[in-house]
């Protein structure tokens, strides 16, 4: 699927890499601490972004392959689901006590 | 990838850095939560129209996780929902781990840099996945809280990680060779025993530290697939989430003053409680809920400390319903939060939440120190750590310099616990010696409701 990667291309692929790692660190400065646990949770579910990887590797040829990206694809939504819609309901209780 | 595929890609990064914007406010949090998830749908999405899939399998893995995914999350109890985390969280990094694999099964001979990748992809997504397990074992009380230690720890996990790192050199300077995959194969199984390796040490005090930062790792995790797949949306999200984890982790580690280095490395209270216990002797004074009811009812000034002896007995409901009879009574009542209370940062805050608990009436230390000479009653819940007073008082203590809430200079102190013994740091608290601290032995959850039913009878006494 993916031919071998030239120096640009991963030249860029590092660029994006270090601006969203800063990105990331300028959004979460001073967040109060009632909501950490939510934010962890919330920022949780989207590390399961990885079920796109997971989705090309359970669709790829080749048996094996295939039993591991179907395995990988069952965590990664695990995650992902299950990540979301606990997050939801944690804040839905916040929202409910709080104001 | 087609066009549109990293148009919409772009989009699902967009999505994510507003939802993770939104999410650090309180009145746009939940809505930041469906925003980030729409992002992810968007990214699924723009996925499926790469041509070329076997949709079969893709949709058995989806329905299959999606189900387990929202069975578990519906179900969890709120007390249990740092052990949940966790189990998210492994889960996460074994699908990095994973996907790392089936590249590299499929390619075989990869580019050098491909190779690298993958190599990083399977040892953070693992140690992410085995540490979370003991997290998990840990938090859930299937595995002991306390630091597990053996001697030259340090040593051999330092061993055991150059050892991963020499597989995974071999297996990137030939990866199509037999030797390849089984360099390969010797990575993979080091980065899963160093998952555990690296946790076992660490003690249940200090799970909110590392549950912070293997929620990191698993972001890194993520990222590192996407370098193997040349996908920016992987890379991008996985990096926020690598960033955001470890500022969460630094936040968790001022909290307790201590270094990052210290947490990992420290094997907290393991060892320390004999040398500690010096300057925690004296009587202890234990009471009946029926008098600590006539001083609380006579309290116009009441704070509650709650800690996870109240996640544990799920005495929050009970804990609200106090309160409510306490304000009843005319006296003001607040909650001193501790950051680290808990077993997850802000633990104490999703328990008081689902027992309605107004948040206006949640302080933080610093907030409620400068105010604790007024405070007539506290009521420290399952908390030990937090209000040990050896951290302000004892150089010698493991605790020593971490700020605390002062409830030992209230006017009385009510310490509800099941027994005289130490908290998940292993420390000895001088706080149960002190002339205004009386021991309310018992389950907390009995307890709080033994003093709620005083009040009540009060009450209809009274009418």
């Amino acid at each position: 699927m993916n031919p071998p990667p030239d120096t640009h291309t991963l030249l860029l692929l590092l660029f994006i890499f270090v601006l969203a790692l800063f990105l990331g660190r300028e959004l979460i400065t001073k967040v109060p601490s009632q909501l950490h646990t939510p934010l962890m949770s919330g920022s949780n579910a989207i590390s399961g972004i990885t079920i796109v990887g997971a989705i090309l590797a359970a669709g790829s040829e080749g048996a094996f392959s295939t039993a591991l990206g179907v395995v990988a694809l069952v965590a990664a939504t695990i995650n992902v689901v299950g990540g979301y819609l606990v997050t939801d309901r944690m804040l839905g209780m916040f929202k409910k006590g709080g104001r | 990838m087609s066009v549109l595929t990293n148009l919409l890609y772009i989009a699902a990064s967009v999505f994510f850095i507003y939802g993770l914007k939104m999410l650090g406010r309180a009145d746009t949090a939940r809505r930041g939560n469906l925003v980030s998830a729409i992002g992810m749908l968007l990214a699924v999405v723009a996925t499926l129209l790469v041509g070329g899939l076997n949709l079969v399998w893709v949709a058995v893995g989806v329905l299959v996780g999606a189900a387990i995914g929202a069975v578990a999350a519906y179900r969890v109890k709120m007390t249990a929902m740092p052990e949940m985390v966790a189990l998210f969280n492994g889960s996460g990094g074994l699908a990095s781990l994973l996907v790392g694999w089936a590249e590299y099964h499929r390619a075989l001979l990869t580019p050098t840099f491909t190779a690298v990748a993958i190599f990083f992809a399977v040892l953070i997504g693992g140690v992410a996945f085995t540490g979370s397990l003991v997290a998990f074992g840990k938090l859930s009380e299937r595995l002991p809280g306390r630091p597990i230690l053996f001697p030259n720890q340090h040593l051999y996990n330092a061993a055991l990680g150059a050892l991963a790192l020499a597989f995974g050199a071999m297996f990137a300077l030939a990866p199509d060779t037999v030797g390849g995959y089984l360099a390969f194969a010797l990575a993979l199984l080091a980065a899963l025993v160093l998952g555990v390796t690296l946790v076992i040490p660490i003690g249940g005090a200090d799970m909110p530290i590392v549950i912070s930062l293997l929620n990191a790792y698993s972001g890194i995790a993520a990222s590192a697939a996407g370098f193997v797949l040349q996908n920016n949306v992987l890379i991008v999200a996985g990096s926020l989430v690598g960033a955001s984890g470890l500022i969460l982790t630094s936040i968790m580690c001022k909290a307790m003053n201590r270094s990052l280095t210290n947490v990992l490395f420290g094997g907290f209270g393991a060892a320390q409680g004999a040398s500690a216990a010096g300057g925690a002797q004296g009587e202890v004074r234990a009471i009946t809920a029926d008098d600590a009811y006539f001083l609380l009812e006579a309290a116009s000034n009441v704070l509650i400390v709650p800690g996870y002896g109240m996640a544990v007995a799920q005495a929050q409901h009970a804990v609200k319903e106090l309160a409510d009879l306490l304000e009843e009574n005319g006296a003001e009542v607040r909650y001193a939060i501790h950051p680290v209370a808990g077993r997850m940062p802000g633990h104490m805050n999703v328990l008081l939440a689902e027992a309605n608990v107004p948040y206006e009436q949640l302080v933080e230390p610093d907030d409620v120190n400068p105010t604790m000479d007024a405070v007539d009653v506290a009521i420290v819940i399952g908390a030990n750590d937090v209000v040990n007073p050896a951290a302000r008082e004892n150089p010698g203590s493991p605790l020593y310099g971490m700020p605390i809430i002062d409830v030992d200079r209230a006017r009385t102190v009510f310490v509800l616990k099941r027994s005289l013994a130490s908290g998940f740091s292993g420390v000895e608290n001088p706080l149960f010696f002190k002339e205004n601290a009386r021991m309310l032995f018992g389950d907390a959850k009995g307890t709080v409701s033994q003093l709620v039913a005083a009040f009540k009878e009060a009450l209809r006494d009274a009418a």
